[in-house]
């Protein structure tokens, strides 16, 4: 981990780092990738993943219809709003 | 007073005495925002309780600990919250705790760290440290709901001197909580006695159609107080490597207190705990980068002159928004899950996490339940924690991480002190075993008797 590399990532995370941040970044991550090394001293052939620690099932409940959030209330927790819409930075 | 003796003594709670105590404990800032939510009644008749200020309490600013939440009020609430305002609990407030839980000593905080009432110059414990400092500073009847991710209840607990009881993965609704990590994160409560959190986990666990990973039955948990214990414990012979000599010995004193009592223990051996630890770092990230994603100066929180194309916008306010922790932890996560090392960390991780669980499975064919040090010290100071380095600070978690990572329930109650500070005992049981867990952790109340709390 070097500070070329954090700062691709931090562009791929949109996130804006100053240019101390990296530097200390950069330091930080390399002794923690380092310690991630255990897990290489870790046998793990044919076992699966485990996205959950416990097993999920599938869960089914009627389909009845609920009062949603008002538009109001779902526009109420933004200053830059507009007709009834969140506005945005321009795309392009 | 506790909390039982306020609920049978049919009394109204004197919240004009509780505003006095709480305008006096304020230099602990245990409080990120205040509230008064309930209309009182039910079981809880009216008791005071605080919500980790991750979890959604309706028109009431919730912000995780987070200056890019700043603003942030929730036109809902979470499905704890409803819970306990249903069972007649009145929400007094959403309390200080790490950034978005990222963290082992409630430091991360972007209003204010919550200080320890047996010291102030020592931390609460992260990342539920409001949670636990102010059941620990507060001599009235009240209940703390808390949240873990790898540690984050029972750590506090211990720091404080209270009961903390983190639950198995699913067993409370997730919804309205702002996530950490969704594999993860478990909301639990944080009282000053066994029947407390019992008491407080029946009103919150069970089902939910609004949160699919919810699963398993809820119990009648305060049926298991004054239950004598009649299984095994195991004593984990890696959970007292590197463990502080006050800890190891009051730990120690605790087990043979049992034994005394009839609880036989033997040594078990868990030798993925250090495999563990990095697991749960790789995964936690992996999670926290994704779910972070959101946050972007749009829709709520912080908001910023709409100025520049969207890239440019969301980097500007994402950088301003999140603290240091916050931005290392998504450099790291988005880091493991990148093309080219996704299979070498998160998918090993993964892998990791199957063997871990496979791993503790094995001790409970031998044992009922797992007994160990909580964390490996006393709470450390301020000046100490400056000291730390990041990995160093990681490296803390390593004994609150795996039942976390494995999604088994724990729970950590005070042991005694070393150098006049608490020490937590911690209890981890296999999946849904709550219910073994607080007879064992009551059994053992009633032999250490009252925790004399500290006059703040």
């Amino acid at each position: 981990m070097d500070e070329k590399k954090v700062r691709e990532v931090a562009r791929l995370a949109r996130l804006e780092l100053s240019d101390e941040e990296v530097e200390r970044f950069a330091a930080d991550l390399e002794s923690i990738l380092e310690a991630f090394k255990e897990l290489d001293n870790v046998d793990t052939d044919g076992l699966e993943p485990s996205f959950h620690p416990v097993k999920i099932e599938d869960v089914f409940r009627e389909d009845t219809p609920e009062k949603p959030l008002s538009q109001e209330e779902a526009l109420s927790n933004s200053p830059n709003t507009e007709d009834g819409f969140f506005k945005g930075p321009r795309i392009v | 007073m506790s909390v039982k003796e306020f609920l049978e003594s049919g009394k109204d709670y004197d919240y004009s005495k509780l505003e006095k105590e709480l305008e006096k404990l304020e230099r602990f800032n245990f409080f990120i925002s205040r509230a008064r939510a309930g209309t009182g009644g039910g079981i809880l008749k009216g008791l005071p309780v605080s919500i980790k200020d991750n979890i959604c309490v309706k028109g009431v600013q919730t912000t995780a600990g987070s200056r890019i939440l700043e603003g942030y009020v929730p036109p809902f609430d979470s499905t704890v919250s409803l819970r306990i305002k249903e069972s007649g609990g009145i929400i007094i407030g959403k309390t200080s705790q790490d950034e978005f839980g990222f963290g082992t000593f409630s430091t991360n905080c972007a209003y204010g760290v919550p200080k320890n009432p047996w010291d102030p110059e020592r931390s609460c414990g992260g990342s539920s440290g409001g949670a636990a400092g102010l059941t620990a500073a507060l001599n009235m009847p009240h209940i703390a709901i808390g949240q873990s991710t790898g540690g984050s209840i029972s750590c506090p607990a211990s720091f404080c001197g209270v009961v903390g009881l983190t639950p198995t993965y699913g067993l409370v609704s997730r919804y309205g909580l702002i996530d950490y990590g969704n594999s993860l994160d478990k909301i639990g409560p944080i009282g000053r006695s066994v029947f407390d959190v019992a008491l407080m986990l029946e009103i919150i666990a069970g089902r939910d159609n609004r949160d699919q990973t919810c699963i398993g039955e809820k119990e009648d948990y305060t049926g298991y107080i004054g239950k004598d214990f009649k299984g095994k414990v195991g004593v984990p012979k890696e959970y007292f490597e590197n463990v502080d000599e006050g800890v190891e010995k009051v730990v120690w004193d605790s087990i043979k207190k049992l034994e005394g009592e009839g609880v036989e223990y033997e040594e078990v051996s868990l030798p993925l705990t250090d495999a563990a630890l990095y697991s749960y770092y790789i995964i936690a990230t992996a999670e926290a980068s994704t779910n972070l994603a959101k946050f972007c100066g749009m829709r709520y929180g912080l908001h910023e002159e709409l100025r520049g194309n969207f890239n440019e916008y969301f980097s500007r306010v994402r950088g301003k928004g999140f603290g240091e922790e916050a931005k290392r932890r998504i450099i790291l996560g988005t880091y493991g899950r990148m093309a080219g090392y996704r299979d070498q960390y998160y998918m090993k991780a993964l892998k990791v996490r199957t063997k871990v669980i496979q791993e503790f499975r094995n001790v409970f064919k031998r044992v009922d339940l797992i007994v160990a040090p909580t964390m490996p010290m006393i709470a450390p100071r301020f000046d100490e924690i400056k000291k730390l380095k990041p990995l160093e600070v990681y490296q803390m978690d390593r004994l609150t991480v795996p039942p976390n990572l494995a999604g088994l329930p724990h729970l950590s109650i005070n042991s005694g002190f070393s150098k006049g500070m608490p020490v937590g005992l911690h209890i981890i049981g296999d999946h849904f075993q709550e219910g073994p867990i607080i007879s064992l952790a009551s059994m053992y109340e009633s032999l250490r008797g009252d925790v004399k709390y500290p006059e703040v």
